[in-house]
């Protein structure tokens, strides 16, 4: 059997910055595998910008992102294998990937999963009526648009305010679309406030809070969906209905991390975050298995993946080498007001950057790390929504019985 | 004394900025986190600036990412966007390359973002 000392699953941006990271950590014989026909992963067909601000200073497009990790991958000279598959991983670290050529098996000296996520599907949706064509998932009108050069509707709505749905709408209109609205069963959006700001107030498309499809028209062809009102336990408000004509309607509605082959593995899923847990080093339960990017947790920042999967990377070059530190490890508990973190375990007298993303919105808040009653690291924020990922860092106690992530209203 | 209120689209942070305005004239900003939200406001209040992606169908007919190196005025973006749609290149795409010089009279450049795939 073919050996290797790192092979990452996914040429993703959080794939790429692994390898990168972990040849630069000093293994040479890193792999990385991509089912697509080019590197990039998603980035590929977000063409607009937004990307690198943290990392680069000046803000990307996605494609110009993704080429600046690919450049890395080239100078490097590390293979990439692209139109293969990984269909399989053991905990011994044996990868099955599969292509034109057929079948092989490699054993890895590290597993770095980097596989991303997928969108939510309409199957998961439960809106009455028939199911006529012209109703897709916002990511994939997305790459209808920008990849495959195809428009898929000229009257849009959509349902679901996240940044792919705002964006999306954005989009369909610069190329001649009309966007009726964007209805978000929520009281607020969980899109970025800029894309609010510059994807649907610059073209004064409505965004209807606490509001859902209630119904979809039409037999071959989608030819409109009523809406409705919703109560605060998301109920819809019976003689709230409004019909809207429309051939298209996109469903922005939530990613899910890819976690097929995770699963596979044996490895429990963390129902919050919907990936698997892992520690600072992003090592999961199974030594020599590490994850990053979106297959750990959805991100909204590309940054913050490459970041994530550098600290992978370079975990798993060093567990390749048999050099990777150990440690006896804590907990983290998500506390009051905050819905996961990520490491979800943490070495005890390290210090960790601890992310985590709030359950609700609010404003004025305070997070802070909390180990056996005392509060550890303070940070004030001037505004809490569960759609920006935060961070902490915390000195984690040598001799705490806990550690728990909490959220207060500030004094 | 008037009010207006933004939403900065310059950085992720998105801070709602307010501007105090006498007539025309710009009394304060606040809310800004950063010297780059002020510019933005005052921007806004005088010609929006917006930053435009979209693609061009490639010379293999597929679509092929691009974006102006600078902002444009906002008011332009469907005229700008009509002329990218127009256009045909007459050998394949190579990122970083300038496609329309002058887009849509603004004096900024079209560029693109990605390669076609060899
Ligand atoms: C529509 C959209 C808009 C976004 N907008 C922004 C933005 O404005 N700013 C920002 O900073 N971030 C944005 N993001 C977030 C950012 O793009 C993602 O967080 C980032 O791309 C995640 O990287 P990744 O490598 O984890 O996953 P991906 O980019 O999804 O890459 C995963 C890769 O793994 C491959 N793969 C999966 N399974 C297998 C397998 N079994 N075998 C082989 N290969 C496999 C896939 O083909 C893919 O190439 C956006 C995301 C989306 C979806
Ligand atoms: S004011 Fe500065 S920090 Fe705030 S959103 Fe604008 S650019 Fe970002």
């Amino acid at each position: 059997m073919k050996e290797r000392s790192v092979l990452i699953v996914g040429g993703g941006p959080a794939g790429l910055a692994a390898a990168v990271a972990a040849y630069d950590a000093g293994v040479r014989d890193v792999l990385i595998v991509e089912r697509d026909s080019r590197v990039g992963g998603i980035l590929k067909q977000c063409i607009h910008p937004g990307f690198g601000l943290h990392r680069f200073g000046c803000e990307l497009t996605g494609p110009e992102y993704a080429e600046r990790y690919a450049e890395e991958v080239r100078r490097r000279g590390i293979e990439v294998r692209t139109g293969t598959f990984v269909t399989g991983v053991t905990p011994e670290r044996v990868v099955t990937l599969q292509s034109r050529e057929g079948i092989e098996e490699i054993r890895a000296g590290a597993v770095v999963l980097a596989m991303g996520c997928r969108e939510r599907p309409r199957g998961a949706l439960n809106i009455p009526g028939t199911r006529p064509a012209g109703i897709y998932t916002a990511g994939t009108a997305q790459r209808l648009i920008n990849v495959e050069g195809y428009l898929p509707g000229r009257r849009v709505v959509i349902l679901g305010s996240g940044d792919i749905g705002l964006i999306t709408a954005r989009r369909m209109t610069l190329e001649g679309a009309k966007v009726l609205a964007v209805c978000e069963l929520l009281p607020y959006s969980g899109g970025l406030a800029r894309n609010i700001e510059q994807c649907l107030n610059d073209f004064d498309i409505p965004l209807l809070l606490s509001h859902t499809v209630t119904e979809i028209h039409g037999k071959e062809r989608l030819t409109g969906v009523t809406v409705s009102s919703v109560d605060e336990n998301r109920r819809p408000i019976p003689g709230t209905e409004r019909f809207f004509d429309c051939d298209t309607l996109l469903l922005s509605v939530g990613l899910i991390p890819e976690n097929e082959l995770t699963e596979k593995l044996g490895l429990p899923l963390d129902r919050r975050t919907g990936g698997a847990a892992v520690d600072t080093d992003r090592q999961t339960a199974i030594p020599g298995v590490f994850a990053c990017g979106n297959v750990l947790h959805v991100h909204d920042l590309v940054d913050y993946v490459s970041g994530e999967a550098e600290l992978a990377g370079k975990a798993a070059a060093a567990f390749a080498k048999g050099e990777l530190a150990a440690g006896e490890e804590l907990a983290v508990t998500a506390g009051a007001g905050i819905r996961y973190t990520v490491p979800q375990r943490v070495r005890r007298g390290e210090t960790a950057e601890i992310y985590f993303r709030f359950s609700d919105v609010s404003r004025k808040v305070e997070v802070y790390a909390e180990a056996d009653g005392t509060p550890l690291a303070v940070k004030k924020l001037l505004r809490a929504a569960p759609g920006e990922m935060q961070k902490l860092k915390v000195s984690v106690p040598a001799d705490s019985a806990n550690l728990t992530i909490k959220m207060r209203p500030q004094a | 004394m008037k009010e207006k209120h933004y939403t900065c689209i310059i950085c992720p942070s998105g801070c709602e900025i307010t501007a105090v305005l006498d007539g025309e004239k710009i009394v304060s900003i606040t809310g800004n986190t950063c010297k780059r939200g002020e510019e933005y406001v005052k921007n806004e209040l005088t010609c929006p600036m917006r930053t435009l992606t979209t693609t061009v169908c490639g010379f293999s007919g597929r679509p092929v990412a691009v974006r102006t190196a600078d902002a444009i005025p906002k008011a332009k973006l469907f005229e700008a966007m009509a002329e990218v749609n127009a256009f045909r290149p007459s050998r394949p795409v190579r990122f970083g390359e300038t496609l329309i010089a002058d887009l849509a009279a603004t004096g900024v450049p079209l560029i693109a973002t990605a390669s076609e795939e060899e």
